[in-house]
């Protein structure tokens, strides 16, 4: 046991004090939100006092279209083209809007836009929003209907109140949230275990490589340095982890206090993939208040209970696997790819069946993918974000935990078998057949 | 004296070949024993039993007296493959402390024993540079510090001196005698026949998985002796017709002459004598530990030994 904490204590610190290491854990983050802040900055910015001359031959919009900001403004002219393209090459306006005389409500005429250079997408969709919000206001007169009228057709969702078989209400709201919520848990438990797996897997490549390997299992079991190099290594994702969490809320908390009026629009940001659909999830269930209150109606502790629980089951019954792949490869780093295959197709299927359970927690394959242990750690993240017993019941994920915790004790013995044999093997091209003859002989 | 390790009939049996073949052979305390043999003998799969990496198929292991346990001797065994390695981005001082704590050693007694060595060896500016500064005789020597800085009682070196220029050969040569003297026993695995014949005192040569010889340097020669002397005359004889011996090679006034059975070396002398002839020198030819292993394993399909179906 000692000798596992010398081994992992190695692995730690050297990872540790690796100038990439810093570069990875602070600088990226860094990066990425500097990255952000400035998009979120210019397209704040960019697009003061834009300028746009309207000649309303039609006077269909009685001389005043709403702005949403200051940012574009319209200004109602009674000037020809001519005299509206001269007033933009003498940059008095930035662009000018003409509705020809003949412009009628039923959609079929359309409108000229012209602009001096080129209108930014932002800019671009603020002109439409506001002439389009004008010209509907105009159609709902031209029909004798008030907005509120309106609205109030299209409140259908309030009819249909939705509830679980265990008589709780749910709020699209908090369904939305749970989405969330698990779609990002279950991406990032598989990023953890691909980039501490393949971690695990090119210190055993490099141990073998170098050929250190026979001088340090002459004083160390093989089972004792490949455990010591999974949990320094695991130890390593975990610091780095829990740094990347800080600085994420603290540069969010950094960037509100310095741009207050972006705060919001950063909620739509895409983040990646995973976030943008749970935003747009979270977006379309409802107003900020109803998301506000899934996010309240979540058992965060225990969301992070369960995530830190399968983050490190994952990543254990995982790290295992890859060191016995990394021990079966001699130099060429080719060989590496082929053997992976076996390993990487299971966490591929993981993050297909998670995608399906995000949205149907209860179908079998949720089920069956929750409690098989290759798959359970991404796919139990996305039942679980839905809450117990609405996800998952408890005995369900009583039986899953134990199933990975036999797993990783089953991948470990298997793994550390075809390591003991693998790490001293030099020359030959391992294939799996091999290790699985490695992994059941004896000794 | 007593033995510091006895093995008792190993064997161990890969699926395509009989690497370790019913071996058995006994080391004493405080020796210089030479493992020889040719490559894929089954020299290195032996050692790694010895040193607990791999476990034998059958029989036994003594330690010092006692049944060899691979966790806990651990620190009495300093073991240098031939396969050398370390850690290229480590520090070497960093590097030889993990070793050193590996092995089994508290923080402070490795340190104390790290400078203890570095000092001796002359590499104490080694300390804060990394392995892949180093050339590969440094990296050997570090290596080799790391192998035997605990004074374990048996260290086990495959072919120490490849790759050392003649100085620093003979600076680790002398630290292995030290290192007898003081009551280690030293396993010393290589192909260089003129460094047994200088440094061992005891060899096996293994071949084909077997042992086919095990004795004293001095004594392994007397058995393989063909009675040959060599004869230097002060003029060149005639011709040289005797029922004692026969002549073997001649280059100028030097012979090289081969005792015929029942006769002895008198019976040679008296022949020059009586032919008035003087002689310079004489002196009985003993096979070089070359030529033993030469003659043992030629022909005895050492080569083709590897991949052949056996039956176990």
């Amino acid at each position: 046991m000692n000798k596992i904490f010398l081994v992992a204590q190695r692995e730690f610190l050297t990872r540790v004090q690796k100038k990439t290491f810093l570069l990875s854990t602070i600088g990226l983050p860094l990066i990425i939100f500097l990255f952000y802040g400035m998009i979120i900055y210019f397209s704040v910015k960019t697009t003061d006092n834009f300028r746009i001359a309207v000649a309303d031959k039609a006077n269909i919009f009685n001389g005043k279209i709403a702005s949403k900001d200051n940012e574009v403004l319209f200004e109602f002219v009674k000037s020809d083209t001519a005299a509206l393209q001269n007033a933009i090459d003498q940059k008095t306006y930035e662009a000018y809007l003409y509705v020809p005389a003949t412009f009628t409500l039923d959609g079929k005429d359309s409108l000229r836009f012209r602009s001096g250079k080129a209108v930014g997408l932002m800019t671009r969709e603020k002109i439409q929003s506001s002439i389009n919000k004008a010209l509907e206001e105009k159609r709902l007169a031209n029909f004798n209907i008030t907005r509120a009228q309106l609205d109030s057709l299209q409140q259908e969702k309030e009819y249909i109140q939705y509830s679980s078989a265990g008589g709780k209400t749910e709020n699209d709201a908090k369904v939305g949230v749970s989405y969330a919520v698990g779609m990002i848990s279950g991406f990032m438990i598989y990023i953890i275990l691909f980039i501490y797996g393949t971690m695990v897997m090119r210190g055993v490549m490099e141990e073998k490589v170098s050929r250190i390997a026979e001088v340090i299992i002459s004083s160390v079991k093989p089972f004792q340095l490949m455990m010591g190099k999974i949990f320094g290594i695991g130890a390593v994702g975990l610091v780095q982890f829990i740094i990347w969490i800080i600085l994420v809320f603290g540069l969010q908390f950094a960037i509100a206090m310095l741009f207050p009026s972006v705060v919001e629009s950063m909620q739509g940001q895409p983040i990646q993939p995973a976030g943008m659909q749970a935003a747009q999830a979270v977006k379309s269930s409802g107003a900020l208040a109803g998301v506000m209150s899934g996010l309240n109606s979540i058992n965060f502790p225990f969301i992070i209970g369960c995530f830190i629980f399968y983050f490190i089951g994952g990543y254990l019954l995982y790290s295992s696997l890859f060191a016995a792949v990394g021990s079966a490869v001699n130099e060429d780093p080719q060989d590496a790819q082929s053997l992976l295959l076996p390993i990487t197709m299971p966490i591929i299927f993981a993050i297909v069946i998670m995608m399906k359970a995000v949205n149907d927690p209860n179908s079998t394959l949720a089920i069956f993918g929750s409690l098989f242990p290759l798959t359970s750690p991404i796919v139990m993240m996305a039942r679980v974000a839905h809450g117990v017993p609405e996800g998952v019941t408890y005995f369900q994920l009583i039986l899953s935990v134990v199933f990975l915790i036999l797993g990783f004790l089953g991948t470990t013995w298997v793994a550390a078998k075809i390591y003991r044999t693998g790490i001293l093997m030099y020359g030959k091209k391992i294939t799996w057949k091999e290790m699985w003859k490695w992994a059941w002989k004896k000794n | 004296m007593s033995k510091i390790l006895e093995l008792r009939n190993l064997k161990k049996y890969y699926a395509t070949q009989k690497a370790v073949d019913d071996i058995s052979f006994s080391i004493e305390k405080g020796s210089i024993f030479g493992l020889l043999g040719p490559n894929g003998a089954g020299k290195t799969t032996l050692l790694r039993m010895i040193t607990g990496i791999f476990y034998p198929d059958s029989g036994e292991i003594d330690l010092d007296g006692k049944k060899f346990d691979p966790i806990n001797d651990i620190i009495n065994i300093g073991y240098m493959p031939e396969e050398r390695g370390l850690y290229k981005k480590m520090k070497i001082g960093e590097q030889a402390l993990y070793l050193a704590q590996l092995k089994g050693l508290s923080k402070a007694d490795a340190l104390e024993k790290i400078k203890f060595w570095f000092k001796r060896l002359e590499m104490e500016s080694w300390w804060n540079k990394k392995v892949e500064d180093l050339s590969k005789g440094m990296s050997q020597k570090l290596q080799f510090v790391t192998t035997v800085l605990h004074e374990p009682k048996l260290i086990i070196l495959d072919e120490p001196f490849s790759g050392l220029d003649p100085l620093n050969a003979n600076l680790i040569k002398d630290e292995i005698y030290g290192l007898a003297q003081r009551g280690c026993t030293v396993i010393f695995s290589t192909h260089r026949m003129e460094q047994v014949e200088e440094i061992c005192d005891h060899i096996v040569l293994v071949n084909l998985g077997q042992k086919i010889l095990d004795g004293t340097v001095a004594g392994v020669k007397q058995q393989f002796k063909e009675n040959k002397y060599c004869i230097k005359l002060h003029q060149l004889p005639s011709l040289i017709n005797s029922d004692a011996f026969e002549l073997v090679e001649q280059e100028a006034n030097l012979l090289t002459v081969k005792i015929k059975e029942g006769k002895n070396s008198n019976d040679v002398l008296k022949y020059f004598i009586e032919q008035q002839l003087t002689i310079e020198s004489f002196n009985e030819l003993l096979p070089s530990l070359n030529e033993i292993f030469i003659n043992l394993v030629e022909g005895t399909r050492a080569t083709t030994r590897a991949f052949q179906p056996i039956n176990a």
